[in-house]
């Protein structure tokens, strides 16, 4: 039986980026323990001779002519930031102080 | 007027006996009555669509050649951009996002004079089956709204059988245009996996989502794949091949000599009895109408359901990553000194509903190192099986059919706190887009024992899209002249007195 524990939940939360609170974890936790049995099935047929898809199509690169097309503005590039300063996003501190 | 079908407003369009503008006022009249009940639509844009409509009014005076959907009012599943208008996903993290560019959908909407009403509820980023997930609250069915309206697309399924649109735009990752077409008792389709732009569709799972054409009859379904379809050179997976002639299928509707392939995985034991009845009822119509019916097995599609948990999560993890509070919605905890992290940590967490949250943490252990092979490595393996098994069948029979869902539409909340159960409703969707093949859903009835309605799931290969339709148009003929009117005529009447 495959299960995740409250830790191994929390460390996925921060590994995704996701602030969550106590209860939020412990219900997780319990819940992927039946969600990861009905999931595992697929192991069932998984043999090593069986190729994987991961795509309904055949993908390759997509080129274009490398012309100069109009774009957004800056303007309405911007219209949607939560904080804008001198024409760019301004965005919280990246790197720690020292 | 509303009750027509989009085929009939368009000839009284070009007949001159109604204006776009008049027809667009209807709507926005029938949508001010009776969606404070239903709650199909999240913002509805008044003003737009009556200058759209009067746009198209004028061009027709002048005597310019129009697309055969011009002054046609639509729906938009709010998962689709629109410049300028409110595009949420259903989701917190999106509230009063404007996006400065439209989708393909939309632009190609726009090109072909389709006035667009607003924009419809949805699961949060397209993740359940009810419309529950959505942060604005559910969509309530037409049928009996103390039930669900299937999902993700259950605004613009909604809206479609309370006629409050004549035709409506969904995305299926899953069976998000075909179970809520299912369950309403309209029309579905998704088309062929790259038949149809993902530009400005905010992604959920990029090599499952596809978007797709819904109304309320099968020519309806057709005009509107034909103006949204095509080769689009800013989708990658755009295939640069001519649009399946879905029009002319839906309109001869002839199926003398088709080999209609029967699932044999996708019945039986977990659907319905009324469900059943439906379904056999017809395949008899099919064959009266000279059609061979033959059995087809698909030994891996009961694993189709385990394989999709995995990659649609997978895929979702790192689509929605992009919502990082930085370039665009919501932004919380950004105080002075406050790091990067912890904003991005508290906005998702604030941001993202529970079911999307259980999919990226899903997604993101089914990724991480040391799981990866066992788990989306499987489950990609799974996908070439269901493949496969596709490939045998359609060397059998020229389209494969089932039931579009195992129950008729279950009551609001009752499915709410059971993931597993509420997935199980996509158990005939899924293995379509599993294989990117296209697929229909189409009303065959209402169910003896509650009345309520079921779908006829038709599938077709890859880029064979118009043989969905000729056989969707043969049965919907057949069940037409059964009923004597359309199915939709034996809904409730909505917006009575309250």
């Amino acid at each position: 039986m495959s299960s995740l524990s409250r830790d191994d939940v929390a460390k996925l939360a921060g590994l995704a980026r996701i602030e969550m609170s106590e209860e939020e974890l412990v219900a997780l936790s319990n819940e992927f323990t039946v969600i990861l049995d009905a999931v595992a099935r697929v192991q069932e047929v998984a043999g090593a001779d069986v190729e994987a898809t991961s795509h309904p199509l055949p993908l390759r690169n997509v080129f274009r002519a490398d012309v100069v097309v109009p774009s957004l503005t800056p303007q309405e590039a911007l219209s949607g930031a939560p904080a804008q300063e001198e024409q760019r996003f301004r965005v919280p501190q990246i790197l720690g102080e020292e | 007027m509303i009750r027509s079908t989009a085929a009939e407003m368009a000839a009284k369009l070009v007949a001159g006996e109604v204006t776009s503008v008049a027809l667009t006022q209807a709507h926005l009249d029938r949508i001010a009555s009776v969606d404070t009940d239903v709650h199909a639509f999240l913002h509805v844009d008044t003003e737009g669509a009556l200058a759209q409509a009067a746009a198209i009014d004028a061009k027709r005076a002048k005597g310019e050649k129009l697309s055969p959907l011009a002054g046609v009012p639509l729906a938009l599943k709010d998962v689709m951009a629109q410049k300028g208008i409110p595009t949420t996903c259903g989701s917190k993290i999106l509230e009063g996002w404007r996006p400065p560019y439209d989708s393909t959908v939309v632009a190609n909407l726009k090109k072909n004079d389709i006035v667009i009403l607003g924009k419809t509820n949805m699961d949060e980023f397209a993740m359940g089956s009810s419309t529950e997930n959505s942060a604005y609250g559910p969509t309530h069915n037409p049928w009996d709204l103390t039930r669900i309206p299937g999902g993700s697309g259950g605004g613009s399924s909604a809206a479609l059988a309370a006629f409050e649109a004549p035709l409506a735009i969904g995305t299926d990752t899953g069976g998000s245009i075909r179970q809520p077409a299912a369950v309403t008792g309209t029309v579905g389709v998704k088309p062929t996996y790259g038949g149809v732009s993902r530009f400005g569709l905010v992604a959920f799972s990029s090599s499952l989502d596809q978007a797709g054409p819904c109304a309320r009859t099968v020519l309806d379904a057709a005009l509107l794949h034909e103006a949204i379809a095509g080769h689009d050179p800013k989708d990658s997976t755009s295939i640069n091949a001519p649009v399946p002639q879905v029009v002319t299928a839906a309109k001869s509707g002839d199926v003398k000599g088709m080999k209609i392939g029967v699932v044999k995985e996708l019945n039986g034991d977990g659907y319905q009895a009324g469900v059943r009845a439906r379904f056999e009822e017809s395949l008899e119509l099919l064959a009266k109408a000279g059609a061979e019916i033959v059995e087809v097995s698909a030994p891996n599609f009961e694993y189709a359901l385990a394989a999709y948990y995995l990659i649609a999560p997978s895929e979702c993890s790192s689509n929605l990553a992009r919502f990082d509070a930085m370039r665009y919605g919501l932004r919380v905890g950004d105080v002075d000194g406050a790091s990067a992290e912890s904003v991005m940590n508290l906005t998702r967490e604030v941001g993202f509903g529970k079911e999307v949250k259980r999919r990226i943490i899903l997604g993101t252990y089914a990724l991480s190192s040391g799981y990866y092979d066992a788990y989306y490595g499987s489950a990609q393996k799974v996908r070439t099986l269901i493949t496969q098994d596709f490939t045998s069948a359609f060397a059998k029979a020229d389209v494969l059919v089932s039931p579009t869902c195992p129950t008729t539409a279950f009551k609001i909340g009752e499915k709410a706190n059971d993931p597993l159960a509420m997935y199980l409703n996509d158990i005939a969707t899924i293995p379509v887009n599993m294989a990117g093949i296209g697929g229909m859903s189409l009303p065959s009835g209402l169910a003896d024992e509650d009345d309520l309605p079921v779908g006829f799931q038709i599938m077709s290969p890859v880029m064979k899209d118009e043989r969905m339709y000729s056989v969707g148009a043969a049965l919907e003929a057949a069940l037409l002249s059964k009923w004597g009117a359309p199915l939709l005529d034996k809904a409730p009447v909505l917006g009575g007195a309250k």
